[in-house]
């Protein structure tokens, strides 16, 4: 297959429509909107559907419906826009319906800026919206995963009906790398038995709804979600460990932190540094199987983080108590510089020497 | 092989395509490569500029901080922003046409090319940047000018192929300035 070099937003809005996405509602914000640019093109060559929705609430209402109806559908939006269209994620997350949703996230809080940052880890593995809930939640660190990721979201989506979110931030959307498309690995999918797609007088309606009046009904249904989540607890987990298996001090860091954390580690390596990294690619399920995997040799974690703190709790969960937790981040769309952390890591080791 | 390339200029003068060229030749010659766009509120006669990495090997971090190879500066603003980004004895290409001085950092290896008077000359203002873009590969050698031009045909597509000799051209014209520079 041949490698094509692509901006990571229309490097996504490829790999979705390559993943079987047919129909994207979408409401602009930088730094995500060469997606729908890139949508309103190739979609409807794609025999699709692309709409831009009068804002983000109405789009992620008409991902709903879509989804309702059993079909592949996405949306894309940046963090503020996110923030709009989680009532609408909370619905389908409820009414048990399968989409994929794309946050190329930007500084905050409110409007903040556009430069990239990692602020919405909480919002994103938390549900963000109201009610016990959760979603896959994929971290790119590059543009060929990206792809990868996003193109199989659409099975892991349809197999759990549950949404699975691609979680970037500007600098991955932004980007150019070379990509090829292979072929996204399949899973038994059950046909959508349950998709408002007619009875044809022959059955009776399928309703699509997250209202459970009856708390003993709802208990009961939330209980069914319980036992998805804790499904994807054990199979969906995902992460890289990096320059780990003699490593002093690790690092935790994903997407485009991770990137200037591996240059950190090189550095730090050649002047007799041994650091290494836990990569968590699905930050939700957090990678918790990594730290059991860590050696006795190891001194300190580290967190580093496009953000004033916000994975880092995972990282003491995780850790449980085993060794100490550091933090290092920036915030506001300031991206570290490769020394800060290479100090930071320096100062750490000082500290639990 | 590790090639840190910032291309800084005007927003217009096409400091995006050259990077990007430099990245998808690079490419195509079976290299790493990654290009990295500053991005914000930017417009026509703003300041543009784009990180391009070339390596043998994968590719950390895209963003070059304080560790440029070499800077391809086509305006005052972009030589002053980026000399300091460049390492010791980097290289230092800077549009002379438009620039009047010198970078004031004394190790580096400065390399005035009269972009817009070439490209002018050869008939497309416009094509200053390939000017810029020859002259960077004869002084780094690590793309060949018959490969940048074979990956300019595939970035232009169907549409644009008359464009392609005119910017091969520049390419060439900008070469051989280096060469006599």
């Amino acid at each position: 297959m041949e490698k094509v070099l692509m901006k990571g937003n229309e490097a996504i809005a490829q790999a979705a429509i390559h993943g079987g996405c047919r129909y994207f509602f979408g409401y602009p914000i930088t730094p995500q909107n060469e997606i729908p640019e890139y949508m309103s093109r190739e979609m409807p060559k794609a025999g699709g559907v692309f709409l831009q929705a009068e804002s983000e609430v109405a789009a992620i209402n008409m991902v709903y419906g879509a989804a309702g109806a059993g079909a592949r559908v996405m949306t894309s939006s940046s963090s503020p826009g996110i923030a709009l269209k989680q009532e609408g994620i909370s619905y389908i997350v409820g009414s048990e319906v399968p989409c994929v949703i794309v946050n190329i996230s930007r500084g905050g809080p409110g409007l903040g800026g556009i430069q990239p940052a990692q602020s919405d880890y909480n919002q994103s593995t938390r549900g963000g919206g109201n009610g016990d809930y959760n979603m896959i939640v994929f971290a790119p660190a590059n543009i060929q995963e990206a792809v990868d990721l996003t193109a199989e979201a659409f099975e892991i989506a349809d197999f759990y009906r549950n949404p699975v979110m691609i979680l970037g931030d500007g600098m991955i959307g932004q980007m150019m790398e070379p990509v090829v498309f292979h072929e996204t690995p399949k899973r038994e999918l059950e046909p959508k038995t349950w998709a408002t797609t007619g009875t044809g007088g022959k059955r009776a309606p399928n309703i699509i709804n997250s209202l459970h009046l009856d708390p003993a009904n709802l208990e009961k249904h939330n209980l069914h979600l319980q036992q998805k989540y804790a499904r994807m607890r054990a199979e969906e987990t995902r992460y890289e460990l990096y320059q780990a298996d003699d490593a002093e001090l690790v690092f935790v860091a994903y997407g485009t932190a991770s990137r200037i954390v591996r240059n950190a580690i090189i550095q730090l390596r050649e002047t007799g540094v041994k650091a290494g990294m836990i990569r968590p690619i699905s930050v939700w399920p957090f990678p918790q199987a990594a730290f059991d995997q860590l050696g006795s040799q190891v001194r300190a974690l580290m967190s580093v983080e496009l953000s004033c703190g916000q994975m880092v709790d995972d990282v003491r969960i995780a850790a449980a108590g085993r060794w100490p937790v550091g933090f290092y981040g920036r915030s506001g769309g300031m991206i570290p510089a490769q020394h800060e952390i290479v100090d930071a890591c320096r100062s750490m080791l000082e500290e639990v020497a | 092989m590790l090639e840190k390339t910032i291309c800084a200029g005007f927003g217009g003068q096409g400091v995006m395509s050259m990077g990007r060229l430099i990245a998808t030749t690079a490419m195509e010659n079976g290299l790493e490569v990654s290009w990295l766009p500053s991005y914000g509120p930017e417009m026509r006669g703003g300041t543009a500029n784009c990180h391009v990495i070339v390596s043998s090997t994968p590719i950390g971090s895209p963003i070059i901080s304080t560790d440029a190879t070499t800077v391809l500066a086509l305006n005052l603003p972009s030589m002053k922003k980026f000399e300091h980004a460049l390492i010791e004895n980097g290289l230092m290409i800077y549009n002379s046409s438009l620039i009047d001085q010198q970078p004031e950092r004394e190790d580096l290896r400065a390399v005035p090319i009269a972009a817009n008077e070439i490209a002018a000359d050869i008939g497309n203002l416009k094509a200053a940047n390939m000017v810029m873009l020859g002259a960077f590969i004869e002084l780094t050698g690590i793309l060949k000018a018959d490969d940048l031009v074979r990956a300019l045909g595939k970035m232009f597509g169907s549409g644009k192929q008359q464009f392609i000799p005119i910017n091969e051209k520049a390419l060439r014209e900008g070469m051989r300035a280096a060469a006599q520079g």
